[in-house]
């Protein structure tokens, strides 16, 4: 059995002002090394856990642990435990890719030097070493994703949240990004990354959660989940069976 | 260290690649000084040397009307006139000019004042000299004779302080006449030559400066305009601070830090240090300008009697009481619709309440309270003293301690709120 890096118990969030759970006390255990998908409809929860998985949100109730470490009492350890990808380019527009990966790069106290080579290596994997001193506001979407994605991964985390990662761009884009995150788990980083897209999900993750409404409906491998529906051979025919066909549109 | 250095480094290449808002930041303030300080003077002085046009109806056509409208013309303030289109003016059409605003002011003196003045005075004078018993011919009956009332009308829109001093102007005028006349009755009663009484002024004023170090402390416009408009352009830096926070929530920056292993007081840090040298960089703009460019725009001199040195410090601890604010808006506001109208029109409010416009000593006693506490009357306070009053460094200790109190608390504040609420 793999070792878990990441434990839940019990964990839920409910928003002020709110009648409902944002997400309904959950337990679930992901393991070192694991690409673990969290897919749901809009609404679901999906951000919401990951959210507070990164720290950025008080739970309502429950506990987790992340390398046996707990946010209350370990919040810097964990911080430079975890990397995150948040679903906007949480980028500076009028500062060049380079000058964004500095910044956020010199925030885990990276020496100058090592940072400058471990940004030069990411830009060259993810293609954008001839516009590492572009402005991000001149970038496509595409291109803000891929610095997005290595601004989250440039003190190697043993753990990486990505939100969406893939949201709104090309498929040379998106294949390039999913190409690296493989990488990045091959050489030993677990992934936790909620999606929209069934098919990425199915070639990407190890283990996935199809969560609804706040609650985890299905957790298993992709393959085991095809497998345990009849006359289905995509992740996306057991997503909409489990969640149903009708829009989800909240406000 | 290296954490505050980086981020000092990236809030100073945000700054460096907003030109426009450069621009803003260090040119609008040279604006708003200059054209403060040249509108103020040039108000002063064009109350002393323009003439303000003045519609006369005299009603009155002898002795006292005529001494009225003399001194009228020979007093530098005002120009009368007493005909339009060479036909002289009703007291209806000078209410209806008045009313337009084509003169701010009209003067309608009534028939019979000189008479009834003479007979006033005529009366009075009698009545004394029975009292000593010099006069000859005795009043027997005191002839009933009623306040005589000069008529002014005013341009409604004219402020009271101006209305005022132009009212208090001919009031003085007018009483000089009159005991010019009292002087002449008893000249002509006591049968004695003319002039015997002297008329001149028997008290009058002379302005003396306080000196300081045998220096006297003579402050001009210059020298209470400029420190007053620097300090209202340096608390101006709340509103691109508190945007610059906003931003960082906005564009998502600021969750990936919240994710980061830095602190708030350290990413707030960096802000701190860049935007105090805008406030610098502001400030000595500033000064310059008062020294080196108001005597060429014919303004009077900047000086300062006090340490350029103690200058600066009353800069830095303004201008970090300015950035508290800042950081404090940012930091509670969500949007800039927010944060940008709020840190405005509050700068505008602390100016108002600090005595950039008004003195403090002028305002309600309540406005005065809340004067006391604002930051922008220490740093205007801490101004004067070293700009006009000379002071040393222990005499401002009180005020920048005050301003340091105040950069304190609420930039613990601003810390202590996203602590509370970013807490997990």
């Amino acid at each position: 059995m793999n070792e878990v890096l990441i434990d839940i118990k019990q964990l839920a969030k409910r928003y002020k002002d709110s009648d409902f759970f944002a997400v309904q006390p959950l337990d679930l255990s992901i393991s070192k090394k694991e690409i673990f998908g969290l897919l749901g409809p809009n609404g679901a929860g999906k951000t919401t856990l990951i959210s507070m998985l990164c720290g950025l949100l008080k739970p309502t109730s429950g506990i987790f642990e992340i390398d046996q470490l707990n946010f209350k009492n370990n919040k810097k350890q964990i911080q430079y435990l975890i990397g995150v990808v948040p679903q906007e380019y949480a980028l500076y527009p009028t500062l060049t890719a380079f000058e964004n990966l500095m910044y956020f790069g010199s925030m885990y106290g990276i020496k100058k030097k090592d940072l400058k080579i471990e940004i030069d290596r990411s830009l060259k994997e993810l293609g954008l070493s001839k516009f590492s001193n572009k402005k991000i506001k001149t970038f496509s979407g595409g291109m803000k994703r891929r610095v997005n994605l290595i601004a989250g991964i440039l003190h190697q985390p043993k753990v990486l949240f990505l939100d969406e990662p893939t949201v709104g761009v090309d498929v040379q884009s998106k294949n390039v990004i999913i190409q690296h995150l493989k990488q990045l788990n091959d050489s030993g980083t677990t992934i936790v990354y909620t999606s929209h897209h069934m098919i990425e999900a199915q070639d990407l993750c190890t283990d996935v959660a199809i969560i609804d409404n706040g609650k985890i409906i299905a957790h298993n491998t992709p393959q085991e989940l095809i497998r345990s529906f009849d006359n289905t051979t995509n992740l996306e025919n057991v997503y909409l069976s489990l969640t149903g066909g009708e829009l989800r549109d909240y406000a | 260290m290296h954490k505050l250095w980086m981020a000092t480094y990236k809030e100073f290449l945000l700054l460096k690649r907003d030109f426009g808002g450069l621009i803003i930041l260090f040119l609008m303030p040279l604006v708003l000084v200059i054209t403060v300080t040249i509108i103020q003077e040039s108000t002063v002085q064009h109350l002393f040397t323009s003439k303000i046009p003045v519609l006369l109806i005299d009603n009155d056509s002898n002795e006292l009307s005529h001494s009225i409208i003399s001194n009228l013309k020979q007093n530098n303030s005002f120009e009368v006139v007493s005909e339009i289109d060479g036909r002289s003016i009703s007291e209806k059409e000078a209410n209806d000019l008045v009313l337009k605003g084509k003169y701010k002011l009209a003067i309608v003196i009534p028939e019979g004042l000189t008479e009834n003045l003479n007979a006033k005075v005529s009366q009075n004078v009698a009545k004394i000299l029975n009292e000593f018993d010099i006069n000859e011919d005795p009043v027997l009956v005191e002839k009933d004779i009623s306040i005589q009332q000069i008529k002014l009308y005013f341009d409604p829109t004219l402020q009271i302080s101006f209305r005022n001093a132009i009212k208090n102007g001919i009031d003085n005028m007018v009483s000089k006449i009159e005991t010019q006349s009292i002087y002449q009755v008893f000249e002509e009663e006591l049968e004695i030559e003319n002039n015997a009484f002297e008329n001149s002024e028997f008290i009058s004023f002379l302005e003396i400066n306080p000196q300081k170090n045998n220096i006297e402390i003579k402050p001009n416009s210059v020298q209470h305009n400029v420190p007053a408009w620097t300090l209202f352009a340096i608390f101006f830096i709340i509103v691109p601070l508190s945007i610059n926070i906003v931003k960082e929530k906005s564009q998502g920056t600021f969750v990936r830090l919240k994710t980061n292993p830095i602190s708030y007081t350290t990413i707030l840090g960096g802000k701190v240090v860049i935007y105090l040298l805008v406030c610098l960089i502001q400030f000595t703009l500033m000064l310059l300008v008062g020294l080196y460019l108001f005597p060429y725009l014919g303004l009077p001199d900047f000086e300062i009697n006090g340490s350029y040195l103690l200058l600066f410090l009353v800069a830095i601890f303004s201008g970090l009481s300015a950035i508290s604010i800042g950081i404090l808006i940012g930091t509670i506001a969500e949007t800039q619709e927010q944060s940008a109208p709020f840190g405005a029109t509050l700068v505008v409010i602390l100016a108002a309440i600090g005595g950039v416009w008004v003195p403090v000593f002028a305002m309600p006693k309540i406005m005065q309270l809340f004067a006391k506490i604002s930051p922008m009357n220490w740093g205007l306070n801490c101004f004067y003293d070293v700009i006009i009053r000379n002071e040393s460094f222990i005499d401002i200790v009180p005020e920048i301690s005050l301003l340091a109190l105040f950069f304190i608390i609420l930039l613990s504040l601003a810390i202590y709120y996203d602590k509370v609420k970013n807490t997990v």
